[in-house]
């Protein structure tokens, strides 16, 4: 067991960082950037693919960097630290995993090269009104007729389903859940985009017979057939990649309201001078100490392929608390002008707020978790 | 980065387990697991068998007796030694004189004390509080007066943890009342509690134990070769010896056997027509402390291997701070799980209420205690706060 970064993936870090903080170092760069659509720079997306970055986890025969999920975490948490908008962990991880994971020779090596390149910006469509955070779709169909395939039903909110080059859709087969690609201009695709509260963009996305290819093999038996298993390893991944994302995001709330503490001034003293405030900036640290080593553990749980659903599981626990914790304390540090859009530490609450309910909150893993506690007798990390 | 334990690291703690649940007296590890009293001749008859097989100080110096293991190896050896329920070597030995003396010890003192206090042939107690030394224990005031060659030391201490055991004390006393820092004028001293003019006082705790005491100094004279280190220097060794007290203070390994023994009690418990261990609301607050109980472990693993030199990671406090908290929560689980059989603290081997029950309640409140010492809670997040966000 060992927790240190190399050499080679602290550079990684670095560049990433350097690369972020000349797009958002600034807090008003990413205010104007998410006021208009898609909610993120075009321009930094093309940066961060000429880096490799959206090619990262990919096989290199398929046009990525065959990094693994270490370097993956680095550059969410980077992403995190300054609240880049931009869709890592939506298009490379989620999206780009799943057709990694499932996706015949050919449609790896045209979907991942071209989003390792910055032409082709993928979105998982899967939340349907009315279920939440499963793994399996619920009532979006897929039919066949002569060898083709069409989709009917309705997908909202899709994260980035507006601006979406492709999407990656679960529909129900038969009762089974499967998998399907639909090119953005696909006859029979209705999208509708919006803003959410974080500064991304979600869409409404209506499918009308619309034309879609299966991802991987067609399905034959449904019974055989079913993806279900394989959409929650990859949600799982996704899951934990936002633990990162998440993490730097905490991190900059935290030290944000320390240096506050140490300028704002009120009855003729700064801040820091109150212990019933310096006390509570020290429970924010405990909090992100602690999600910090259950995150990078988890993403060690990914590279050895180990039980990542439970892994991901507890990562969403102990980061749902965090963020609530240090999110809400950041504001109420602030006083009055955290609540405010000038400023960017409600922006970082607002994000970890969205992190927290994209893929299942803190009550939900513990539901799952609670599930299966009476078959460990202890929780070993090391075994 | 790397997730599992190397193969030397994982033979290392398959070692630990096998000796620990092999080779120390079961009797001992069962009233350990029963959160019962050891007796004082328990916990020597236990750090004997540790210390014949070089496991009761591997943190020393080699050639006292210390082993030379990595941070994770220690941290290994800790935790199994507490998921067994085996007693930690005395700590006021281990961790806190021990060290001291191999630091900033004479040659002479380290013979003389360092065999023996492995060993506990020697048990050492700690006088550091007083009434009025609290979380503030540099403002103490057991004054030592040097008259020829003895030290002669009056005043009184409290806290003393076990020393109606103790042979020795280590003890903080002020040798210069003009200092212009109060942490300037201490010195460590080390006498035997049968000197003469030593007596002490056993305070019962809330569970009904006796468990620490106060100690009161008449003209207690000390010869001045009992003198640690440096005369005046006394808070350095004290800072040292609390440092090396708050590694290990996080008992992660006994708090995952409170959780363990939690969850098989409550099958025992039937609500509704159905085990308690069932129970959706209480199958949700195990989760979240065996989830809790992780993330402070993987932090634990985090700390050990970022403490270069013998000196705590910053982290440590979260140790500490987060370490007592579950302890607590654990205990308390505990008594919730007893429900109406936790009042039945003293029923004793005649009642029908389950040994486990009746100390749920008074291990509770015991228990109150692991966020008071080692430095409180509070001073942990003073310490958070300072040295680490710079407030």
């Amino acid at each position: 067991v060992e927790f240190s970064y190399d050499d080679e993936q602290n550079g990684l870090r670095e560049a990433v960082s350097a690369l972020l903080a000349r797009a958002y170092g600034d807090s008003e760069q990413r205010r104007k950037v998410v006021a208009s659509d898609p909610g993120f720079d075009e321009g930094t997306w093309s940066r961060l693919a000429e880096m490799g970055l959206l090619g990262l986890p990919f096989a290199e025969s398929d046009g990525g960097m065959g990094a693994g999920p270490v370097e993956v975490s680095i550059v969410a948490e980077e992403i995190g630290r300054v609240l880049a908008p931009e869709p890592f962990v939506e298009a490379v991880v989620l999206a780009g995993g799943l057709v990694s994971d499932l996706g015949t020779d050919a449609q790896r090596a045209e979907v991942l090269g071209a989003l390792a390149e910055g032409s082709l910006l993928p979105a998982f469509a899967h939340t349907e009104i009315g279920s939440r955070w499963e793994a399996s779709a619920r009532s979006v169909t897929a039919t066949e007729d002569g060898g083709s395939w069409r989709l009917s039903g309705v997908k909202e909110p899709v994260p980035h389903g507006a601006r979406a080059d492709l999407l990656v859709v679960s529909a129900l087969v038969d009762g089974a859940t499967r998998l399907f690609l639909v090119r953005g201009d696909a006859e029979g695709l209705t999208r509708t985009g919006y803003r959410n509260h974080d500064g991304t963009r979600s869409a409404k996305v209506e499918f009308a017979g619309t034309p879609a290819t299966p991802l991987g093999e067609a399905p034959s038996s449904p019974t055989h057939a079913d993806q279900t298993a394989a959409i929650e390893k990859a949600l799982a991944r996704a899951r934990v990649a936002y633990g990162h994302e998440a993490l730097g995001a905490m991190e900059t709330a935290l030290t944000t309201t320390a240096e506050y503490l140490k300028t704002r001034k009120q009855f003729g003293v700064t801040l820091n001078k109150f212990q019933a405030l310096t006390f509570r900036a020290a429970d924010m640290y405990v909090s992100l100490e602690l999600a910090r080593s259950t995150v990078m553990w988890a993403t060690l749980v990914v590279d050895a392929d180990g039980d990542v659903r439970a892994a991901a599981d507890r990562v969403r626990l102990q980061t749902s608390r965090a963020s609530r914790h240090i999110g809400k304390e950041a504001i109420q540090l602030h006083g009055g002008i955290g609540v405010t859009a000038e400023y960017k530490v409600g922006h970082y609450t607002s994000r970890l707020t969205a992190i927290d309910h994209l893929l299942g909150d803190g009550d939900w893993a513990l539901a799952r978790l609670a599930a299966s506690v009476n078959e460990h007798e202890t929780v070993d990390p090391l075994a | 980065m790397r997730l599992h334990l190397s193969p030397e690291d994982q033979a290392f703690r398959d070692e630990m387990r096998s000796f620990f649940t092999t080779q120390v007296p079961q009797s001992i590890r069962d009233a350990v697991a029963a959160h019962r009293e050891l007796s004082k001749e328990q916990f020597v008859e236990a750090q004997r068998v540790l210390n014949a097989a070089g496991l009761a100080v591997p943190h020393w110096p080699v050639e006292w007796g210390g082993r030379d293991w990595t941070p994770l190896q220690r941290h290994i050896w800790r935790e199994e030694m507490q998921l067994a329920s085996v007693p930690e070597p005395l700590a006021f030995n281990a961790s806190m004189i021990g060290p001291v003396i191999a630091t900033f010890g004479s040659q002479e003192q380290k013979e003389r004390f360092l065999p023996a206090t492995a060993n506990l042939d020697i048990w050492w107690c700690q006088g550091f509080s007083e009434p009025d030394a609290g979380s503030d224990l540099a403002s103490l005031r057991t004054t030592a007066v040097r008259d020829g060659d003895d030290w002669v030391v009056n005043g009184q201490k409290t806290w003393t943890t076990l020393g109606q055991h103790a042979d020795w004390i280590f003890c903080l006393v002020r040798t210069d009342p003009t200092a212009e820092k109060k942490q300037r004028g201490i010195s460590l001293l080390l006498f035997p509690m049968d000197t003469p003019g030593v007596t002490l006082r056993p305070i019962e705790l809330l569970d009904g134990g006796f468990e620490v005491n106060e100690v009161f100094f008449e003209d207690v004279r000390v010869p001045a070769e009992n003198l640690v280190g440096e005369e005046n220097h006394g808070w350095d060794y004290a800072k040292f010896l609390l440092g090396n007290e708050r590694v290990g203070i996080a008992r992660i390994g006994s708090t995952k056997r409170l959780l363990a023994d939690a969850k098989e009690h409550a099958r025992g418990i039937t609500v509704n027509g159905a085990p308690l261990s069932e129970d959706p609301y209480m199958t949700a607050r195990i989760a979240e402390l065996e989830n809790e109980l992780l993330a402070l472990e993987l932090t634990a693993l985090r700390v050990v291997a970022n403490s270069a030199g013998g000196r705590p990671h910053p982290a440590s406090s979260v140790l500490k701070l987060r370490g007592s908290e579950l302890q607590q929560a654990a205990t308390e689980l505990l008594v919730d799980i007893a429900g109406p059989l936790s009042v039945a603290s003293f029923a004793g081997e005649e009642s029908d209420v389950p040994e486990w029950a009746q100390v749920s309640t008074p291990s509770y409140l015991n228990y109150r205690k692991v966020s008071i010492y080692g430095g409180s809670n509070e001073v942990q997040r003073t310490i958070i706060a300072g040295s680490i966000l710079g407030l």
